[in-house]
């Protein structure tokens, strides 16, 4: 079954209708008084999650408990991590991280230090069509399976970094260790909901390297309690190439290619991926789209304003190695960094296999959209009218669902009863002719 | 069976909202099952079409009929026509206005991308009453 890492706290949700009118892909309803994920749907950007006022929507991140099923744990921090604190420099956070109970530090800032080497190599070798658009967002990715799978052959088939470093890290902790695969247990300190559900349904490989996936905010007040008690710092081996991947266009300044363009927002990816697949970019060699404003730091399980933790990453940046000392990695064949699982179309948006049976329930829609009000009030628990037209059609929803189709029934039905009510049978009164 | 049909009017110099038909038209060809492949030629085809209406006409509509095997689009405006055909086929060759050029359109790539995209092209008419242009998609 697909797991889905976005889901409703049902005891805060008041069914009101801001999430539906958000949601980018149109995934949620309200029904019986509760939003609704349509789980094939919902890309997990995490929209939702930021403008539920009642904080109902939830990410569902693994327990840091399962740490305990493991004899050697190793924990990943996403570059994001690092401009959540203030006054911590990443040696700093990296050591409280560690004393939080793991026994290895393993950055993923160091592992995109890497991807960016290999980004580097594969599209000097590689024909790849313009422009390259990047894997490393997950709910870009799924976004593209669904509204643009023309767009599919363009993505860097190179793995994300957090897989790339849960690899290295599982690797090394088995020739370190001695120990067996399923004993060493390797964590993601996440800012991102679409990555909690991309290690359980994995994009492009076929199984994920990581086992668990805990939410930054989790981390975050540990790190703060360990803070007072570590003495020892962990020197951190990322460069400012790797730590940039926090914020939008890191992924871009890494690739050294001449025409890169980032784009943050999942809105604005949207009107940018159309245009790419208009053919209006052609000039552009890299495409860097994030569901999140400000990239990872604008992820919906981080703590820190993402204004501020952007500037936070400038300012580390600053004092950091302009590369990061990777050979030893990518001497070794990087094709076991690279994506073996075709990614595959999501076939959520067709109304029916059949096109003629499509057409034909397109062209009811658009005869029932004709007779709804057109205000997209939401009230009916649909995205607006046209999703309601949808609905209808598809049978998850009918015409009395909107209020002011019922409304104006009710006053035909009334005119029709008040007109009765005042009709007098002729034994009471009425005089009426009688003819042979 | 009849096909599906969606028509749309297009105002000229309206670059607000130019390139929405085709959005829309994007949009439904993904919720009729179309191959994706072909949603993208479409796209362009449509794109390309309605921005010429845009930039070049003084008005005019656009019109899509999709069947089972096959699009087509019409794209119809009120004039000025096109003076030489065969130069505006050229890649690059435009005669739209500097200020246009200066926006980012009119790189005269226009009627060579929908003959690219397209199964076939017929230009209807081009002469001072306007230009019609009928493409189709076979799939």
């Amino acid at each position: 079954m697909y797991f889905h890492s976005v889901t409703l706290d049902k005891d805060r949700c008041k069914g009101c209708t801001n999430c539906i009118k958000r949601c980018p892909t149109e995934a949620i309803r309200v029904r019986d008084g509760k939003a609704k994920i349509i789980k094939e749907k919902c890309i997990d950007c995490g929209e939702c999650v930021r403008v539920c006022p009642y904080h109902a929507k939830v990410v569902v991140t693994d327990d840091i408990g399962m740490m305990e099923n493991y004899k050697y744990k190793i924990a990943l921090p996403a570059p994001s991590l690092y401009g959540q604190f203030k006054d911590m420099t990443i040696g700093d956070i990296l050591a409280s991280l560690q004393s939080c109970g793991f026994d290895e530090v393993f950055e993923v800032a160091y592992a995109a230090d890497i991807v960016s080497y290999i980004t580097r190599d594969v599209v000097k070798t590689k024909d790849y069509k313009r422009p390259i658009i990047s894997s490393a967002c997950p709910a870009i990715v799924r976004l593209i399976q669904q509204r643009f799978p023309s767009l599919m052959d363009n993505i860097l088939n190179i793995m994300p970094p957090v897989e790339v470093a849960g690899k290295i890290a599982r690797d090394e902790a088995k020739k370190k260790t001695g120990l067996k695969d399923e004993e060493i247990g390797v964590f993601f300190v996440s800012p991102c909901a679409a990555k909690v559900t991309s290690v359980k349904n994995p994009i492009g490989i076929e199984k994920s390297y990581i086992d668990g996936v805990f939410s930054m905010r989790d981390v975050y007040s540990m790190i703060l309690d360990k803070r007072k008690f570590t003495e020892k710092k962990i020197e951190h081996i990322s460069s400012m190439i790797g730590v940039g991947w926090a914020n939008a266009g890191g992924e871009s300044y890494g690739t050294s290619l001449e025409n890169c363009l980032f784009v943050d927002g999942i809105q604005n990816v949207i009107g940018v991926l159309e245009d790419i697949e208009l053919g209006k970019l052609d000039d552009i060699d890299f495409f860097e789209g994030l569901a999140c404003v400000g990239g990872c730091v604008g992820g919906p399980l981080t703590v820190a304003n993402n204004f501020v933790a952007r500037n936070r990453i400038i300012k580390l940046k600053e004092k950091l190695n302009k590369d990061a000392s990777i050979k030893k990695y990518i001497e070794v064949d990087f094709h076991e960094f690279m994506l073996n699982v075709k990614l595959k179309k999501s076939d959520v948006l067709n109304l029916d296999e059949d096109i003629d049976k499509a057409i034909d329930m397109m062209k009811s829609i658009d005869e029932i959209y004709k007779s709804l009000p057109g205000l997209d009030c939401g009230s009916c628990g649909s995205p607006g009218c046209r999703a309601l037209a949808e609905d209808i059609v598809k049978g998850f929803a009918s015409e009395y669902d909107c209020i002011f189709k019922l409304k104006d029934r009710i006053k035909i039905l009334a005119e029709e009863i008040n007109k009765l009510s005042i009709k007098i049978p002729p034994v009471i009164g009425s005089d009426k002719e009688v003819k042979p | 069976m009849k096909p599906y049909t969606m028509d749309f009017d297009v105002k000229a110099r309206d670059f607000s909202s130019a390139g929405e038909s085709s959005s829309k038209f994007r949009k439904t060809l993904l919720m009729l099952s179309i191959p994706s492949d072909i949603v993208r030629r479409a796209s362009i085809a449509a794109y390309e079409a309605e921005m010429n209406i845009v930039i070049h006409s003084y008005g005019g509509k656009m019109h899509f009929e999709i069947y089972k095997d096959k699009i087509v689009i019409v794209a119809e405006d009120t004039g000025p026509g096109i003076k030489d055909l065969e130069l505006a086929m050229k890649e690059g060759y435009s005669t739209a206005p500097k200020e246009v050029i200066e926006m980012g359109f009119g790189a005269g790539m226009g009627l060579p991308n929908m003959k690219r995209n397209a199964d076939t092209m017929e230009i209807v008419n081009h002469d001072e009453s306007g230009t019609k242009i009928v493409m189709t998609i076979n799939f």
